[in-house]
């Protein structure tokens, strides 16, 4: 974007018009504040499926300690 | 199937594209889009609005990414993925979103299907969703909180129910 304020395409499906406007500031606060949302949610669901991971990593090696083979191993997590 | 509006994204970008006072003369919609987005990264989500609100969606989807393979989200419109500025030069996510009976008088299911590229770790969403509000839908709009670069495109389409009152395939 190279203007200071961002802009949006509207398109009127009944007549065709189509307009270039200025955000309002409501709406530039509003899609920055889903911008800021959606990226937390991201970090969030990364987190929790590197947890995940880890946790089954670990499990895994706890059952190799145990004396189960690599196919023993797999055929009870499906890893 | 008739198209109704195109747009496509001219230089320097935009924040959102936007149908307004979609006719109600036809059965259901249908949008085919190409976008991306200016965030640096590799994809981000695709998000839209039902006469301007994202607040009373709910939605399940599944993804195929290193991270995610699925889950829910309430409280936006989320609707699949878009490219990031990081992915692969010059390639655009592609996806569809379908809204059936969006006159209705009750709440409005919809479903969206969307890929974008990253020199072929690609992400991959399929999206069912439902939005609460009984209103018909008049505009659609899609924000994602980046700004779409210059060539994104979308197209909305109507579908006509054929004359049983039926949606029919020729």
């Amino acid at each position: 974007m190279t203007n200071s304020i961002p802009t949006k395409i509207v398109i009127n499906c009944s007549t065709g018009v189509r307009e270039v406007l200025e955000l309002t500031q409501a709406e530039i606060d509003e899609r920055e504040a889903m911008a800021i949302q959606s990226e937390a949610d991201r970090v969030a669901d990364e987190e929790a499926a590197q947890a995940k991971a880890e946790a089954k990593a670990s499990g895994v090696a706890k059952l190799a300690e145990l004396g189960l083979t690599a196919e023993e191993i797999s055929a009870i997590t499906g890893a | 199937m008739q198209a109704i509006e195109t747009v496509t994204v001219g230089s320097g970008g935009t924040a959102s594209i936007e149908f307004t006072d979609i006719p109600d003369t036809f059965t259901d919609l249908y949008i085919v889009s190409s976008i991306r987005n200016n965030r640096s990264a590799n994809g981000a989500e695709q998000k839209i609005y039902f006469n301007g609100n994202t607040s009373n969606f709910s939605t399940r989807y599944l993804g195929a990414e290193p991270s995610v393979a699925s889950g829910s989200i309430s409280g936006r419109g989320f609707s699949g993925v878009e490219n990031g500025n990081t992915s692969t030069a010059n390639t655009f996510a592609s996806s569809t979103l379908y809204i059936p009976n969006y006159n209705s008088g009750v709440a409005k299911s919809f479903s969206s299907d969307s890929v974008q590229e990253n020199n072929g770790a690609a992400i991959m969403y399929i999206v069912a969703g439902s939005w609460s509000t009984t209103d018909a839908i008049t505009s659609i709009k899609f924000d994602s909180g980046f700004d779409y670069l210059e060539h994104s495109t979308a197209t909305l389409y109507g579908i006509l129910a054929g004359s049983d009152g039926t949606t029919t395939v020729t």
